[in-house]
């Protein structure tokens, strides 16, 4: 079936004439049709632009454009409901923005175009991307595939859950605590969170600045390798975008693992690791072992110190983020008899109990009396835990990691418990702090219900070259990206 | 008891840039509104700042001509606050690492130089523009997102009069630098005042009042004038002065306490994550220092002090500072420059004035001054005559000295022509001679007049006269 | 870092955010929790730690003084709940 194949092996097929645009997009609309009921992966659709857009590729293709130069030609990718696209809706899963539609295109937009995409539908998220399972969201719960009951993981849930679902080849997400890599890792996709600074964040609307990260959400580690290639580089409207140059990712996938050397991180294998989570991840160590790669434990000495520092940045962050949906310029008001009562009605009820919360807590660790005991010190301890990266990097060249604790948890299971929530990033947070880059991608599967497993790989920075290659000899030597939930 | 006010100023002028501060929106004043507004300036979701070059240079060049430090590293800074003409609701500003600190500016005061010591001068943005209607207020942005120089004084001014020389001179400064229009019109200068009052001689500082919305300086001035008795009644009629902001009423002439808003400001500074910090290197530095002008105060002081002119002249070349430029080229080398200043204010100026025209547009280099002035002093010509030359430089240029030939008006002072133009005039008058002889020295201005008009004001003057002494008296 | 302290209601005001009494109060304990977990910070010697705001080392990343278009208005106010005039509005704003 069309809508099965990667993207890579679409590419093929649309480049030989085997199939059009056209078809691919429908066939994606057909699933979706025949599963998003289920899953409730999207929260908008334009059929019809989705369609035109197709045709448009198509007519690219007969005109001779080739996927050397437009690499997602005629490719349907779904968008996380945070990227601003000229006269397109954006939501961020929340009742605040109302009707909003953005006047501009974002940068990874506007890549994603150049490159041929043909982008369609809006997928949900935890509302402002604040959440680990998109259930903080105006627009419903999307739903594990694997198991309906489970969410699907988050913030970028629902593009997990449409990658999954096989209800588009690939979705564009956001990372700024683990955001790609823990749905990726619930839903069995991959993951790929970049290096701060490789892909610019104009047009994304901001969770917490200096930990937001866009990044691919794909079925597997070349068809990120294309993806990370088409929206990566150094934006002049983005002043923490970063000058190092775009290599071609996709150029060193293939061969094994000779000389690579992997870092076990001790602080990450606790006992609050589910034993099968636990059986998977040591045997993906054993594997890369078998593919050549050297195994050394490293210390990570600061690890049980980043959730903390985690949430007061991020909040702290947000809070000023997120300020300006106040129902004046834009959004959803509550009138008010002056702007104060206005404010405070308007954000009062149009954001959700997540966002307040972390609004609230942002405020408060910036707030007077309180700025040198929370967000100072946290600033200082995100400064140790960076330095915990580069120590480890000295002697080795990738992390390897479990991505979550625990598989796929039950919808409700943890939503009256914010800090338990917040406590099962626990893996993926200290590299939005380092700044450096992760990826996630399936190890295993759990046995009863079958749910997918996790495997991390952090990488220095700007080194995805490194953990793209090392993550697709892994791939290629295991099964797990070829299984498909059953829907 | 006597009682001093303890006075300090947060000045802001806007930067005179194209674009604005963080995205390339018109810097302009007088536009329909919220028209130079785009997704960055309105603050919509997603958008992001990029710092503009200019106003950091500008913010350098600032530092440096008010004697600042500029430190190797800067940041940005956001400022918390609702308001509904801060688009972020939030404002880039620059909180404990601004672009420029410790400084100071001299100015004129009461017949001596005082110095005011500036705290820092920071860079953010400016905000929105609100208008009031009965049931509502609307918001132009076009306004929000110019830059805007924050210029925070020390407490160090002592009256309202002092103020007001200070913003003055600061002014100067800031147009003088290129830095700023200052146009108060246009809201390009607002200014805070911080004011408090304590008995002469103490050292420590009353209760701090800020004063808000003066619009001009003379607002500030009768703001001040306003504001210290009434600190000091408070205090001797037994009432005490809290810190607060008070809103000046321009209209009324009053201060009033600004109605306490739901809670005290906690602005929750913390460092712009969308913005890199700022390390200017030597290069940057210099090439910002190649653009320092030389001071108002500075350039009046060395006119006076280098050339010896009067105060009076100096400020016109300061006020003026191509006209200045002029000057100085045409005085070098000069024995004279309190002559050249004279005939460049009175007579260069008036010339340009009426020709609607400016000095770099003038038909003749400044060393032609130099040169008229040289041949009036040598006795070549009459002061008369010296405004023909003058005339015909700046209607066709050419050299003082070649007009002079050229239209024969070169004073006679060859002995033999002048005895004879003298001999003739004692001839032809017996009468005043013999005044002269008796004593009478007026009488020679009569016979000098003759030979005046006989050689048709040819003749030197002084030469005439003492040639004609030297006949009747032998 | 006393988390007992915490206010909800000055800082959500802070926030400008309206809460029902329900939202206070389970806020309130859940923030109190949180606030008491991040406490293990105070664990660490943090003393002459350079506080880490940015996750790359940049610095002037400035772009040059050129105007570029502006929105058409319609554009800028399409947008807006409320616009007269050219001009956003709000209610009065009283200073």
């Amino acid at each position: 079936m069309l809508h099965e194949l990667t993207l890579s092996a679409l590419t093929a097929n649309l480049a030989a004439g085997k199939v059009s645009a056209r078809e691919a997009m429908q066939a994606c609309l057909d699933r979706i049709d025949a599963v998003d009921d289920r899953v409730n992966a999207f929260i908008s659709l334009d059929r019809d632009d989705a369609l035109g857009q197709a045709d448009a590729a198509d007519a690219a293709l007969a005109k001779g454009d080739t996927h050397a130069d437009k690499p997602l030609l005629g490719v349907p990718i779904s968008l996380k409901d945070l990227f601003c696209a000229k006269g397109q809706p954006v939501n961020c899963s929340s009742r605040i923005l109302g009707d909003f539609r953005s006047p501009y295109d974002g940068t990874v937009v506007r890549k994603l175009r150049d490159a041929g995409a043909v982008l369609f539908g809006r997928v949900n998220m935890d509302e402002f991307a604040m959440g680990s399972s998109t259930e903080n969201s105006a627009f419903g719960h999307s739903h594990n595939p694997w198991d309906l009951e489970r969410v699907p993981g988050g913030s970028s849930g629902g593009s997990a859950a449409a990658v999954a679902a096989q209800e588009c080849f690939a979705s564009i997400g956001t990372d700024t605590g683990g955001s790609l890599r823990q749905p990726a890792a619930l839903c069995g996709c991959v993951g790929l969170k970049p290096t701060y600074g490789r892909v610019s964040r104009y047009g994304v609307v901001a969770f917490a600045s200096s930990l937001d990260q866009v990044g691919p959400m794909a079925r597997d580690v070349r068809d990120s390798a294309v993806l990370l290639g088409a929206i990566a580089g150094q934006d002049p409207l983005d002043s923490t975008s970063v000058p190092v140059e775009v290599s071609d990712y996709t150029a060193v996938l293939g061969g094994d693992l000779k000389g690579v050397k992997l870092g076990l991180p001790t602080e990450y294998l606790t006992d609050g690791i589910d034993p099968e989570v636990r059986a998977a991840f040591d045997a993906a160590v054993k594997q890369c072992e078998v593919l050549g790669a050297e195994i050394h434990e490293v210390n990570m000495p600061h690890t049980e110190y980043g959730v903390a520092t985690y949430y007061i940045v991020a909040t702290a962050e947000a809070s000023a983020n997120l300020a300006r949906f106040d129902g004046i310029r834009y959004g959803e008001r509550v009138e008010g008899d002056d702007p104060f009562s206005l404010y405070c009605k308007t954000r009062g009820r149009g954001f959700g109990e997540e966002v307040k919360r972390r609004i609230i807590l942002g405020t408060y660790v910036l707030s007077s009396g309180y700025y040198d005991a929370y967000y100072l010190r946290a600033q200082k301890v995100r400064t140790l835990i960076k330095r915990d990266f580069e120590q480890a990097f000295e002697t080795v060249d990738v992390l390897i990691t479990p991505t979550m604790p625990i598989p796929a948890f039950k919808a409700g299971e943890k939503t009256d418990d914010p800090l338990q929530m917040y406590l099962s990033d626990i893996f993926t947070i200290s590299c939005n702090l380092a700044g450096t880059c992760g990826i996630s991608l399936p190890c295993g599967f759990t046995s009863e219900p079958k749910l997918p497993i996790g495997l991390q790989l952090l990488g220095k920075p700007f080194g995805e070259s490194k953990l793209l290659q090392i993550a697709h000899a892994y791939e290629q030597a295991t099964p797990w990206h070829n299984e498909r939930a059953a829907l | 008891m006597e009682y001093e006010a303890v006075i300090g100023l947060e000045t802001h002028c806007q930067l005179k840039t194209k674009s604005k501060m963080f995205c390339g929106c018109a810097n302009e004043f007088g536009a329909e509104p919220n028209t130079n507004v785009c997704p960055v300036c309105l603050g919509l979701p997603g958008v992001l700042p990029v710092p503009n070059e200019r106003a950091l240079q500008l913010t350098a060049l600032t530092g440096y001509l008010l004697n600042c430090e500029v430190p190797g590293f800067a940041k940005f800074d956001r400022k918390n606050y609702f308001y509904p003409d801060v688009c972020k609701d939030y404002q880039i500003t620059q909180f404990d690492f601004p672009s420029t600190t410790t400084g100071h500016v001299d100015f004129e005061f009461g017949g001596g130089i005082e110095r005011v010591r500036i705290t820092r001068a920071h860079l953010e943005e400016d905000v929105g523009k609100n208008s009031h209607f009965d049931q509502h207020s609307g918001v132009d942005f076009n306004r929000a997102g110019v830059p805007l120089l924050e210029i925070v004084s020390e407490p160090d001014l002592g009256s309202a009069d002092m103020a007001y020389e200070y913003l003055n001179a600061l002014k100067d400064i800031l147009i003088y630098g290129g830095i700023s229009d200052c146009d108060m019109e246009k809201g390009m200068v607002r200014c805070d005042v911080n004011i408090s009052v304590r008995p002469k001689g103490n050292e420590e500082l009353g209760v701090k009042v800020e004063i808000k919305n003066m619009n001009t300086f003379s607002g500030v001035r009768r703001a001040i004038n306003y504001e210290v008795p009434r600190q000091i009644e408070t205090i001797e009629c037994g009432g005490t002065l809290v810190q607060e902001t008070r809103r000046w009423d321009d209209v009324a002439g009053i201060t009033e306490s600004m109605r306490t808003k739901e809670h005290a400001h906690d602005y929750r500074y913390f460092p712009e994550p969308d913005l890199m910090p700022l390390k200017p290197d030597n290069a940057w530095l210099a090439e910002v220092r190649s653009q320092m002008v030389e001071l108002p105060l500075v350039r009046k002081q060395r006119f006076v002090n280098d050339y010896g002119i009067t105060a009076q002249d100096a400020d016109v070349f300061v006020g003026n500072v191509p006209l200045g430029g002029f000057f100085e080229q045409a005085v070098e080398g000069s024995d004279n420059p309190k002559a050249i200043a004279n005939w460049v204010i009175n007579n260069l100026q008036a010339h340009l004035t009426e020709a609607e025209t400016s000095v770099g547009d003038l038909k003749f280099a400044p060393e032609a001054i130099r040169e008229l002035v040289e041949i009036i002093d040598e006795g070549t010509i009459s002061s008369k005559g010296a405004q023909e030359v003058f005339a015909e430089l700046f209607e066709h240029g050419g050299s003082p000295k070649s007009i002079v030939d050229a239209k024969g008006l070169a004073q006679v002072s060859d002995s033999v022509e002048l005895q004879k133009w003298c001999q003739d005039a004692i001839d032809a008058n017996p009468g005043p001679v013999d005044d002269v002889r008796n004593g009478k020295e007026n009488a020679i201005n009569f016979l000098k007049g003759q030979v005046m008009k006989s050689s048709r004001g040819k003749a030197n003057p002084q030469l005439v006269g003492e040639t004609l002494v030297k006949l009747i008296k032998g | 870092m006393a988390e007992n302290d915490f206010d909800i209601r000055y800082a959500a005001n802070l926030a400008r955010i309206a809460l029902s009494p329900e939202e206070e109060a389970k806020f309130g304990i859940q923030l109190g929790d949180i606030l008491g977990y991040v406490k293990k910070l105070e664990e660490l010697d943090v003393d002459g730690i350079e506080p880490m705001a940015h996750a790359v080392p940049l610095a002037n990343v400035l772009r040059v003084d050129e105007v570029r278009p502006s929105l058409p208005r319609e554009t800028a106010l399409a947008n807006a709940p409320k616009q007269a005039n050219g001009l956003f509005i709000v209610p009065k704003i009283v200073e």
